[in-house]
């Protein structure tokens, strides 16, 4: 067998010279940044123009969204010069509505959304890491919410209100939407569990909370960051169609579903009043979902193999 | 030694599953002295790793530690200490440096930070002195630049290079005991040598004892002392190194030596011990080692066999010590039918065939 004073030098040299040009390229950057495509960049650059206007509407309006223009001239008008996007049967200027209507509809989803992410992630955090009988009675209890439809539970709790306040529909909203992140969590969670630097943490003396927030966290964030953004896409449609219930935000608060319920009433003759929301919403929903899976591309550790492993 | 620095005794750490309970560590009882470099050897599932986990409480449900179990460090049993005063010996007095360097380190903060909270958790010393002392701790184990190198990312470094990181992390609190789990077995054969010369070195330097826990004699032979080796959750033999390989006593540790390979030694095939080691949740009766071992008799499947004591500070498990005339009656081992060893024999004889056909027909 060899003996490592032998070894050693020639040994130490050769590993001197293998190792530093091995360690070069790596240290350009991980892979998932040579991931993000252009569809990353196109869908990213739309959500933050979308979030712009939503953010400058005051500004970017031409009118109050709420103000009725003239009842008798201005009713029902198709897009002209003056109004783009024309107006609504209440001679309500539909650009000034849009634009404010992105504001309502993009914060009620990303809150609601971020709310979601939030109470799942510490849920099944918690439930992943104490584990034995309190994830079980923790994990039975996920089931029986999962098991009651989101829209029958969304209109029950939000009849309630009438009209809904916007912070009741966010708060709704995000509590029953995240209950499958909480099952992604802590799925996640009980496979970084597995990982020997929790061991190595532990044996190095880090508490249970310390190695929670330092280690499991921010190792399981990824999964939950990409099922957000794609659960923003999926809260707009929800927000819509709650307004297209009459659940939702409601008049004269304009939503891009809101928008779109006072419009489906009249299609034929006035066509523009829902067309417009409809495709804002398409598109921004699509944006998202594009937006989402560039991003789980880009941050899957699996894909990210090669550079893990070893 | 006078006073053992750590002393484990009646050792028991079992697992309650559902095909029953897994008595993974089943009794073990050995000391390390201050200063000193011990070696614990077995074969995968012969509960080495296990009982390395067990000094530091670190077996998760539904594995436990035994009633009866006793691990006394530094004057103090670890088996019964809160976890909140376990806490306190964990990386600070006893550390841990794990087999696979990658999944060893977190993947998400740099290493620098990783030693440094090592640092934080142990002392109360600021961010800026934890991170000084992270990169100084790098340029201990012998990184290049540690400065620049304390703010990469793991999947940046080298295994040789993660490996020194970690045991900068196990010793950043200068232990008084380092309990290296396989710390070679993920790296290549160069760089092996490297990282046991390093822990020879900083043991120079830091007087630290090391338990070191590994499948490789070779490894042993460089390294440590005196070598304890496990089968079946006990240890089977017990003695200095030298001893151990010019007359080991117990038919495994024979076979363990004899499945090396050594150097100007002509053999076609690597020799085996045949069969794997039984689950944990069923030894067999008698001598655990009895179905494999070659000088197995009735005595061996009824009766389990002590420690005998076979010379100074040499121990083993084996009723040899009582009956040593049957070591010159080998035989084959009770399971030799469908042993990984048979079917190596046959794959290799049916491939020579098959290469003798083709050569033939040509």
């Amino acid at each position: 067998m060899p003996s490592p004073t032998h070894v050693s030098e020639p040994a130490e040299r050769l590993a001197a010279s293998l190792m530093v040009p091995a360690t070069a390229p790596a240290a350009s950057f991980p892979s998932g940044r040579r991931r993000l495509t252009g569809a990353f960049w196109c869908s990213l650059a739309l959500i933050g123009l979308l979030c712009l206007i939503a953010i400058f509407a005051t500004q970017l309006a031409p009118y109050a969204p709420n103000a009725q223009l003239d009842i008798v001239g201005l009713k029902s008008q198709p897009p002209s010069a003056a109004h783009p996007l024309g107006t609504d049967q209440y001679s309500r200027d539909l650009l000034s509505r849009m634009l404010f209507g992105a504001r309502i509809s993009l914060s009620v989803a990303m809150l609601a959304v971020l709310l979601s992410a939030t109470v799942g992630t510490a849920y099944g955090l918690v439930a992943g890491y104490v584990g034995g009988r309190i994830d079980a009675v923790m994990m039975r209890l996920l089931d029986a919410c999962l098991a009651i439809p989101r829209v029958l539970l969304l209109v029950a709790v939000l009849a309630l209100w009438s009209p809904v306040p916007l912070t009741a529909l966010i708060l709704v909203i995000g509590l029953t939407g995240w209950f499958e992140v909480s099952r992604l969590v802590r799925a996640e969670v009980l496979s970084v569990m597995q990982r020997e630097y929790i061991v190595a943490a532990r044996g190095l003396g880090a508490s249970g909370p310390g190695i929670v927030w330092r280690h499991v966290l921010p190792n399981v964030l990824n999964p939950v960051i990409v099922s957000a953004t794609l659960g923003v896409g999926n809260v707009i449609l929800l927000e819509a169609g709650l307004s297209y219930l009459g659940i939702g935000a409601r008049a004269p608060t304009a939503s891009w579903g809101s928008i779109f319920f006072d419009g489906s009433d009249a299609f034929q003759a006035t066509w523009w009043i829902a067309l417009f929301p409809g495709l804002a919403i398409i598109v921004t929903v699509l944006a998202f979902n594009v937006f989402g899976s560039a991003l789980r591309d880009a941050l899957d550790p699996h894909q990210l193999a090669g550079d893990r492993a070893r | 030694m006078a006073d053992p620095l750590l002393t484990i005794e009646k050792l028991r750490t079992y697992f309650y599953g559902e095909s029953g309970v897994a008595r993974a560590v089943d009794g073990v009882t050995f000391s390390v002295g201050a200063g000193e470099t011990v070696g614990l050897v077995g074969e995968s599932g012969s509960g080495k790793s296990v009982t390395a986990l067990s000094v530091l409480r670190l077996v998760r449900p539904p594995g436990r530690l035994e009633p009866g179990s006793r691990i006394v460090f530094e004057g103090r049993d670890l088996a019964t200490l809160s976890e909140r005063e376990l806490r306190t010996v964990r990386g600070a007095r006893i550390a841990m440096v794990f087999q696979e360097p990658m999944t060893a380190l977190n993947p998400v903060f740099t290493v620098g930070e990783q030693i440094a909270e090592v640092v934080r958790i142990h002392a109360k010393a600021s961010r800026h002195d934890a991170w000084q002392r992270a990169v100084e701790m790098l340029h201990v184990v012998g990184i290049p630049s540690p400065a620049e190198r304390a703010k990469e990312y793991p999947h940046q470094l080298s295994g040789g290079m993660r490996q020194r990181v970690v045991i900068a992390m196990a010793l950043v609190m200068n232990p008084a005991l380092v309990i290296a789990d396989e710390p070679t077995t993920a790296l290549d054969v160069t760089i092996q040598a490297q990282i046991l010369e390093l822990l020879q070195e900083l043991q120079r330097r830091f007087g630290m004892s090391i338990l070191l826990i590994t499948h490789d004699l070779g490894v042993v032979a460089e390294t440590v002392s005196r070598v304890l080796v496990m089968y079946g959750g006990e240890i089977v033999e017990e003695a200095a190194v030298k001893t151990l390989f010019a007359k080991a006593h117990h038919p495994y540790t024979e076979g363990l030596l004899a499945a090396m390979p050594r150097l100007g030694e002509n053999r076609e095939r690597l020799r085996t011990i045949p069969g794997t080691v039984p689950p944990p949740t069923r030894w067999p009766n008698g001598c655990r080692f009895h179905d494999r071992c070659p000088y197995a008799w009735e005595r061996c499947t009824s009766e389990h066999p002590p420690l005998y004591q076979i010379g100074a500070g040499h121990v083993s498990r084996c009723h040899l010590a009582e009956e040593p005339e049957r070591r010159n009656q080998p035989h084959e081992p009770f399971i030799m039918r469908e042993t990984s060893a048979g079917v190596a024999r046959d794959a290799a004889r049916g491939a020579r065939e098959n290469a003798a056909a083709r050569s033939a027909r040509s």
